[in-house]
């Protein structure tokens, strides 16, 4: 069973794992993900990979907690074992040299930019990473993705840290000051519809990770089927990068609302049980 | 048993009605409807069989049971070499006593089907291979000795189960490559609890691991590893039985909505992620009042049992052709009529409904009629003009069939499939273009039947240990030559 070698909260509710997974980090590129099942009642859960070793055959996830399964997922610690990990799933990222690469990563998003950086400055392009967060204490990687990217801007809603405003407010700033040939964008749905509207106007070609529902992840059940170029397509096997120019953001976002109550309410459950139970110790 | 029991009993005796849990009860929770025989009942109704010389039920089994030898065993009460006779044509009889399309088969070819009906011969594979599950033991055979190579085995649905324990036995190596994070493939994630017990299929499982294969699992062959890697790691062969997973559409207007789901996606929260038990599992799945499942399969049959078993106060089917056409297993139907499911037959969906919020309000359908028969010999459904009316559900399951999954091709140079994506496969060996390289079961045919895929698994283990032998012989020929 998979361990966790190293776990570091990065901010409130944001954890970082590392997992030795030698046999999926061989074959591991970046813009792929894994699908982890913490324990025998735990959701399966997509998570883009954020990191890869491929000499020590590491991997690391970031995770907030959203639900249940994320927050058990949370609680662990290094040392403590998963039950389940699996992958790598989805197309890799196209990778090239397009000469300028603008990464915009949002929230939870920022964390699977850095092997996406590292990736497009090995085919030679300049890299300027827009990372952002509703504040500062939530904005994390700043340094790490920094270290690999020939610029950063950093973006805060309450201006607290950097630009006061969202990522497509700094986007913009670049978009105008310089020829960009592809912008990738990873975080909230409303973040990567944004920033697809923004590049439609400059006519930018841009791509973005999807994270839609999903159980199996390998094309079977067809629950993380999106509308890309009015046709559906399942983001575990076809995606999870699609044209953002292309994708229904519409229905992605109508989509991702599917089970809000019934989470709400396993969560909140087991936050209960989580206070009595320390209550009792 | 020395004493020879009384046989050809079909004409004074009826057919033993199989004692089922009451359909108000049974609808409430997954737990198993069939509640099987009893001895006498088991020895009764094998004694009805006529003994025919030319044995047509065999014929009509798809792995070629010889189910005259079995009923003589049942009637004597020797039950274990009853289970001995099945097993050695058939390894999971207690799935295919409980799955099998009988009355298409081995009941349909028997000499009392038409004037007296069928000896039970289903319900009777499904006695014998429990009553071995009562006595707790389970009989090893035995294995022959090690023959230094390894075959690895993609995907853990019937026809790769099968395809290992077959090799096992035969002293070959087995290493099985599951993609989820159990092994049984569509026994675990597709046919739910209450048509067969998920321990039954654990137990053929444990079974297999005694026989010394090794189980895989969370491993996605064409991801995680390639055929080409598999080689190299140091497989001699290797058998693809990955199944038809990928869920078909109808390409109707509203299919994204929420509360539109592949039969897939329904069956596998339901079934493999225990979603029936949310909050204690944390899958969620839409417990839907007014549930409609589109198709008249097996898979239809499942899905639209658990929507009821899930709180539906209205579970239907919507089918297009008439009940005749209806692929499901007759006793899936009946069990479905009498718990109260509703069918609409030549009923075609032609548009989902759904409100502001993009949550399903109805189904818009058309009536059908049979027109001249198509290539299926069913008459084909037309649809009758302006007979358009709207089915209000809020849940809608889509269950008209999967296709190929193109991970395991995509990822393979040169592997050989036709136009829709299924492998291409010798039907007597499962050899495909590449050597060493087999492929059985719906990844060959396209969706069919357990019992069909465990037969190419069976197949295509002779095949494959038949050509490692050779291989070895050749291997040594090159040596000394």
């Amino acid at each position: 069973m998979p361990e966790i070698l190293e776990k570091k909260t990065l901010a409130p509710k944001i954890h970082q794992f590392k997992f030795y997974a030698p046999r999926i980090v061989k074959k591991a590129k970046p813009g792929q993900f894994v699908i982890l099942r913490a324990n025998e009642y735990a959701e399966r859960i997509p998570m883009s990979i954020a990191g890869l070793d491929k000499q020590k055959g590491t991997l690391t996830i970031v995770v907030l907690e959203v639900g249940k399964s994320t927050a058990f997922l949370g609680s662990l610690e290094t040392g403590d074992v998963i039950l389940d990990l699996f992958g790598p799933l989805g197309q890799p990222t196209e990778m090239g040299n397009f000469g300028t690469v603008v990464c915009v990563g949002g929230g939870i998003g920022i964390a699977p930019l850095y092997p996406l950086i590292e990736g497009f400055k090995s085919f030679g392009n300049k890299v300027i990473t827009i990372i952002g967060a509703r504040s500062q204490n939530l904005l994390i990687k700043e340094k790490e993705l920094g270290s690999v990217s020939d610029e950063i801007i950093c973006t805060t809603d309450d201006g607290s840290y950097g630009m006061k405003g969202l990522v497509t407010d700094a986007l913009a700033y670049v978009l105008e000051k310089e020829k960009v040939g592809l912008v990738m964008a990873v975080g909230p749905v409303v973040m990567m519809r944004a920033v697809s509207d923004l590049t439609k106007t400059y006519a930018v070609k841009t791509m973005v990770s999807l994270n839609p529902i999903m159980v199996d992840g390998t094309g079977m059940c067809g629950g993380c089927r999106v509308v890309v170029d009015g046709k559906n397509q399942f983001a575990c096997v076809d995606g999870p990068d699609f044209d953002g120019h292309q994708v229904d953001f519409e229905n992605l976002l109508m989509r991702q609302r599917a089970y809000q109550i019934q989470e709400k309410n396993s969560y909140e459950s087991y936050q209960c049980k989580v206070l009595n139970s320390v209550k009792v110790v | 048993m020395t004493e020879k029991p009384r046989m050809r009993r079909g004409m004074e005796v009826p057919r033993a009605k199989m004692p089922e849990r009451d359909p108000q009860e049974r609808a409430c929770d997954f737990q198993e409807v069939p509640l099987g025989f009893t001895p006498l009942q088991a020895m009764l109704e094998a004694s009805r069989c006529l003994l025919c010389q030319k044995e047509p039920c065999r014929l009509g089994c798809p792995v070629g049971v010889p189910i005259k030898d079995f009923m003589i065993a049942v009637a004597s009460a020797d039950f274990m070499g009853a289970l001995r006779i099945i097993r050695d044509a058939n390894s999971l009889p207690a799935i295919c006593g409980r799955v099998c399309p009988q009355e298409d088969q081995c009941e349909k070819l028997c000499g009392l089907t038409k004037k007296f009906g069928s000896v039970s011969i289903g319900y009777l594979e499904r006695f014998v291979a429990d009553k071995e599950m009562e006595n707790g033991n389970l009989e090893v055979p035995e294995i022959a000795p090690p023959s230094g190579r390894k075959v690895a085995i993609v995907g853990s649905g019937p026809a790769g189960l099968t395809c290992a324990g077959e090799l096992a036995k035969l002293g070959q190596a087995v290493t099985i490559f599951e993609a989820l994070h159990v092994a049984g493939g569509v026994l675990m994630y597709g046919i739910p609890e209450f048509r067969l017990p998920k321990k039954i299929v654990q137990r053929e499982i444990d079974y297999l691991k005694k026989l010394g294969v090794k189980f895989e699992l969370d491993t996605l062959v064409g991801r995680t590893l390639t055929i080409p890697e598999l080689f190299a790691e140091g497989y001699d062969a290797i058998f693809i039985g990955t199944g038809a997973g990928l869920p078909v559409f109808m390409n109707v207007p509203g299919e994204n909505l929420n509360g539109v789901y592949s039969a897939n996606e329904f069956l596998t929260r339901v079934n493999l992620m225990k979603a029936y038990d949310f909050p204690n599992y944390d899958t969620p799945v839409m417990r839907g009042q007014k549930v409609a499942v589109i198709g008249g399969g097996n898979t239809a049959m499942d899905a639209v049992r658990c929507a009821l078993r899930l709180g539906a106060k209205q579970a239907m089917i919507v089918y297009r052709r008439s009940a005749e056409g209806m692929p499901a297993r007759k006793d899936e139907i009946h069990h479905a009529q009498a718990e109260g499911i509703i069918f609409h037959y030549l009923t075609a969906p032609v548009k989902i409904l759904g409100n502001g919020d993009g949550w399903v309000t109805g189904l818009e359908c058309q009536r059908m009629a049979l027109g001249e028969p198509d290539s299926s010999g069913r008459r084909r459904p037309v649809p009758s003009p302006d007979s358009n009316f709207v089915l209000e559900v809020d849940t809608v399951v889509i269950a008209i069939g999967t296709t190929a999954n193109p991970i395991i091709p995509h990822t393979t140079p040169g592997l050989g499939t036709n136009r829709w994506g299924y492998i291409l496969a010798d039907p007597e060996t499962g050899a495909t273009n590449i050597p060493g390289v087999y492929a059985g079961g719906d990844i060959v045919t396209g969706s069919a039947t357990v019992i069909l895929a465990a037969g190419a698994g069976k197949r295509s283990a002779q095949a494959i240990h038949k050509y490692l032998t050779e291989l070895k012989e050749s291997k040594v020929e090159t040596v000394t030559a």
